[in-house]
């Protein structure tokens, strides 16, 4: 195959543009995306590229009985078949337990789980020779229930320990209490997709060293490097990662999907291997958000205050572990929301099944939840006779709260703000006049007048912690260098965070600009010959690797200062950068920065590490377990047509505390998508599964919102400060995508008076069909 | 089979193209024109959206000898050499990418959509766009960047 443009390749981000902290520049890589000129993941070539194809299983459950890939090999244009005896390293992995095999052995425990994978010519011949790869399956009865699967030991043992990944009871008060109001409901979510747009891919080029690079799309460089040297049997240095253009991430790229597989590839060919996904091996490929059944009940005084909260919750992890321990943790943590509750039993199961595995998604085990207690809230305002928003204000959590784990909140905590501000907001006019089909339920796949429409108001209020929690120590590493090109001090920051599109490339820019006082900074292209910046999910990225840039920069700046002090026999006290020049104490400007510095280069490596955390208590799920909270708010109005079943969201307004807004217009753009997300959950976003099996896998039928059904949305955001993090900075992604969903089932509700115990509430939910 | 389009305004051929590759396909791994992009290749998310004769198309849906003689206009074909299309300054300006992968298929709709209408009111360009999927912005974003543009094309 022939082509007549260069190879693509990852590009240094050297557009600069000005702005600081607190500014909302314009993306670096703004230009070169509308453009079509950013490389993404699935968009590398390498001459003399083979292209890599995945043949997965067709069962939820079976034994591998035989496994022949003698014919595959045997088509022309194949360059290597390889199974799980061509895994040169350990055939396991995982990101908190190590229990996925790279490539099956004996035995399949989702459908979709990789049996087999081979590089060919054209991506064509590659999928045609997987159809000859030979492999007979004893299938086996499947495990589908999660609750059954975390009780009935007489089940089969999909894993050596059993069927169970993770238990954690908390226990707050008198888990016994009593009290004169109570409500209970039975919950289910749905299993929803992160659906980033961009597919799997990557390329994996051999290396003269024995060694390989791989160019791809992920959320963490470094957990991939190691898990992928293992598998490799390489030590970790001589498998270089360095990040593509990412097309989305949302939790779907925390796990490896083609990272092992292709470096096998490559090194087995010696030629550069490229993989890519299409959309229906993408569901396959990575894993998805935990579906939940939860318990709950809730116990009030007769005024509206929260005595208790007793909760039981299921997550079905699948096949694998992936998240489902941290989900767990976070799921029985945030368990009571946003409120001041005296006393808590809470239990909380994640366990193995031959469902789709599941794992990390935006807003992970804090979605389930919350649309479980944000339900039980509207119930209890109804028992109560109150006004939904009022009992949230009432019970809401403030700085010096202690939560269902004990822990003190000793930063600010503006929950029942958020609330008020919400309600004080005007509410979008009541339909008159002549009906606009469009404006109906369904647009104009509506055929009605409007007549059976009902509006409706719900309130979501959600809890999320922010960045790693449990004990882990959580960082990050930034390199940044400071020197003189083209007579000019030039910044450069370097670290392995991952840009998904969240905007961090943008943030890293700002901190350096701020901190040093130079305008022109670049950014490196992220891979792994800096440290650790840990993962691109948890809300952590502008927190922990900005808080690492922000140390790299005072590190340089200081530096700088020596020098200053050095070479103009000046007490470096009381020193500042800005515009490019050394300023004292005084404000008398000492030097520009390209006089001092010559031909001088200082670079600087610093970490940032968070607030220490500890694991709960096995017994009691006692214990300070989070590093910081990001708390945001929903109020949605929805028209319903109970004759049709069709909903359409007519507003949807959001109140969030980011601390300090490092970049408003990224802040809201955050806010904005997350509650897309939200909104899809709520009412359309499920993989569908039956016995094992993914009904929907593709955009014709797992459905995301469209621009056609996000609907106008009023946005207020709030800083206040956390003293404990850097610039006061509160992590944002997460939470405007679990608030939105219970706020929107909540205002279904509201129109319909029904039950509605799950989402994404579909239209025979509505009409009882 | 041999396949001649002429694509952003200049004569391309591509060579050994197996009957069943897409425009898409065509594009992107054999002229090197990789702004299209390859989300779903169902013509159910639009960002490959591409003019093919003036009209925009999911190239992936587009199978390549049907290409043939014919004329396409891809992302890469927006700006005029470094100065970009009002659409393209407007999806960077309002903030209206993140991730970016949908942006090169909105920004060939988006364009379309400006240039055949004037004034669009808000439910012509949600109806424009309702076949291209953005999963990172929710959309407010793009909206602002359509509206911009139009607005700007309207005092030019």
């Amino acid at each position: 195959m022939t082509r007549s443009a260069p190879a693509r390749s990852p590009q240094d981000l050297a557009e600069t543009v000005s702005g600081g902290i607190g500014a909302s520049p314009l993306r670096p890589d703004g230009t070169l995306k509308v453009r079509g000129e950013f490389a993404y993941s699935s968009d590398l070539w390498h001459e003399d590229m083979l292209w890599g194809a995945t043949l997965r299983s067709p069962h939820p459950h079976a034994r591998i009985v035989r496994l022949d890939v003698s014919r595959a090999l045997a088509q022309p244009g194949v360059h290597a078949v390889l199974t799980h005896e061509d895994v040169p390293g350990e055939n396991i992995y995982g990101l908190k337990y190590q229990d996925t095999p790279a490539l099956a052995e004996d035995r399949v425990r989702f459908q979709g789980e990789p049996v087999a994978i081979l590089a060919a010519d054209h991506p064509e011949i590659a999928r045609q020779a997987l159809k000859e790869i030979e492999v007979e399956y004893e299938v086996l009865e499947p495990i589908t229930d999660p609750e059954r699967a975390a009780h009935d030991s007489t089940l089969p043992k999909l894993h050596p320990d059993g069927n169970l990944v993770r238990y954690q009871r908390i226990l707050k008060g008198d888990p016994d209490a009593a009290a004169e109001v109570v409500v209970s409901g039975v919950y289910e979510i749905g299993m929803q997709d992160q659906a980033f747009l961009g597919p799997e891919s990557g390329l994996a080029v051999p290396d003269d060293d024995g060694g390989v690079d791989l160019y791809l799309a992920t959320q963490w460089l470094h957990v991939d490097q190691r898990q992928t040297a293992k598998a490799l049997g390489l030590p970790p240095e001589k498998v270089r990662l360095t990040l593509s253009g990412v097309g989305g991430a949302f939790g779907g790229r925390e796990d490896l999907s083609m990272q092992i597989h292709s470096c096998l590839l490559a090194l087995r060919t010696g030629r550069p291997v490229k993989m890519v996904y299409n959309r229906e091996e993408s569901f396959f490929g990575h894993v998805h958000r935990h579906p939940a059944k939860m318990y709950y009940e809730h116990g009030a005084t007769k005024d509206g205050d929260l005595v208790y909260v007793r909760a039981r919750m299921y997550f079905d992890g699948g096949a694998y572990a992936s998240k489902t321990p941290v989900v767990v943790g976070n799921g029985t943590t945030l368990s009571v929301g946003p409120y001041n509750v005296p006393n808590a039993k809470i239990e909380g199961w994640g366990v193995y099944s031959n469902n789709p595995t599941c794992g990390a998604m935006r807003g992970l085990g804090a979605v389930q939840p919350t649309y479980a207690y944000e339900s039980q809230m509207d119930k209890l305002a109804a028992a109560l006779g109150m006004d939904p928003a009022d009992l949230r204000i009432r019970n809401a959590m403030s700085e010096g709260s202690t939560n269902v784990t004990g822990q003190v909140v000793d930063f600010p905590a503006p929950v029942g703000e958020l609330v008020q501000r919400l309600k004080d907001m005007p509410l979008p006019p009541e339909r008159t006049g002549a009906v606009d089909i469009r404006d109906l339920p369904g647009g104009a796949s509506n055929v009605t007048h409007g007549e059976g429409v009902v509006r409706g108001i719900g309130y979501g209020v959600t809890i999320k912690n922010i960045s790693y929690a449990e004990g882990l120590d959580d960082y990050s590493t930034a390199r940044v260098r400071l020197q003189v090109i083209g007579g000019e001090p030039v910044a450069m920051v370097h670290t392995a965070a991952a840009e998904v599109g969240q905007g961090l490339v943008t943030l890293q820019q700002q901190i350096a600009r701020t901190e040093l006082g130079v305008p022109r900074v670049t950014v490196h292209p992220a891979d792994t010959s800096v440290g650790d910046a840990g993962s691109s999910s948890a809300s952590r990225q502008t927190y922990i690797t900005g808080g690492a840039v922000r140390n790299a920069c005072r590190a340089v700046a200081d530096a700088v200062y020596a020098l200053a002090e050095r070479r103009l026999a000046r007490s470096a006290a009381g020193m500042s950068l800005a515009g490019g020049k050394v300023v004292a104490a005084d404000g008398e400007v000492l030097t520009g920065l390209a006089e001092l510095l010559g031909e001088e280069i200082v670079e600087e490596t610093r970490e940032y590490h968070h607030r220490k955390t500890y694991p709960l208590d096995p017994e009691t799920g006692q214990g300070d377990a989070h590093v910081q909270y990001g708390f945001s708010a929903h109020r949605a109005v929805v028209d319903v047509d109970v004759e049709l079943g069709l909903v359409k969201v007519v507003q949807l307004d959001c109140a969030q505390d980011v601390g300090k807004a490092l970049n408003p217009d990224a802040v809201l753009g955050q806010i904005q998508g997350g509650s897309a997300q939200g909104l899809g959950l709520a009412v359309m976003e499920e993989i569908q599964v039956v016995d094992g099996k993914v009904r929907n896998p593709s955009f014709t039928d797992y459905l995301i919102p469209t621009v056609l059904d996000m609907p106008p949305m009023r946005i207020d955001v709030l800083e206040r400060p956390d003293p404990h993090s850097p610039y006061g900075v509160r992590g944002v992604g997460e939470p405007p995508t679990i608030s939105a969903t219970p706020a929107i089932a909540n205002a279904i509700r509201a129109a319909t008076g029904l039950e509605l115990p799950r989402v994404p509430i579909r239209p025979e939910h509505i009409t009882g069909t | 089979m041999r396949v001649n389009v002429v694509v952003n305004g200049e004569k391309r051929q591509a060579d050994n193209v197996w009957e069943g590759e897409s425009l898409l396909y065509v594009l992107r791994e054999r002229l090197g024109l990789a702004g299209s992009k390859n989300a779903c290749e169902q013509g159910e998310c639009g960002s490959c959206t591409v003019y093919l004769d003036g009209v925009p198309v999911c190239s992936c849906l587009v199978a390549a000898g049907q290409a043939e003689g014919r004329e396409v206009r891809t992302v890469e074909g927006l700006a005029d050499g470094d100065k970009l299309d009002p659409i393209q300054e407007s999806f960077v300006e309002c903030g209206a990418v993140q991730c970016g992968f949908c942006t090169p298929g909105l920004l060939v709709t988006a364009h379309d959509l400006v240039a055949r209408t004037t004034d669009p009111s808000d439910a012509e360009i949600r109806e424009a766009l309702a076949g291209n999927l953005c999963r990172c912005t929710g959309y407010e974003k793009i909206l602002d960047a359509v509206r911009l543009a139009a607005a700007r094309k309207e005092n030019a």
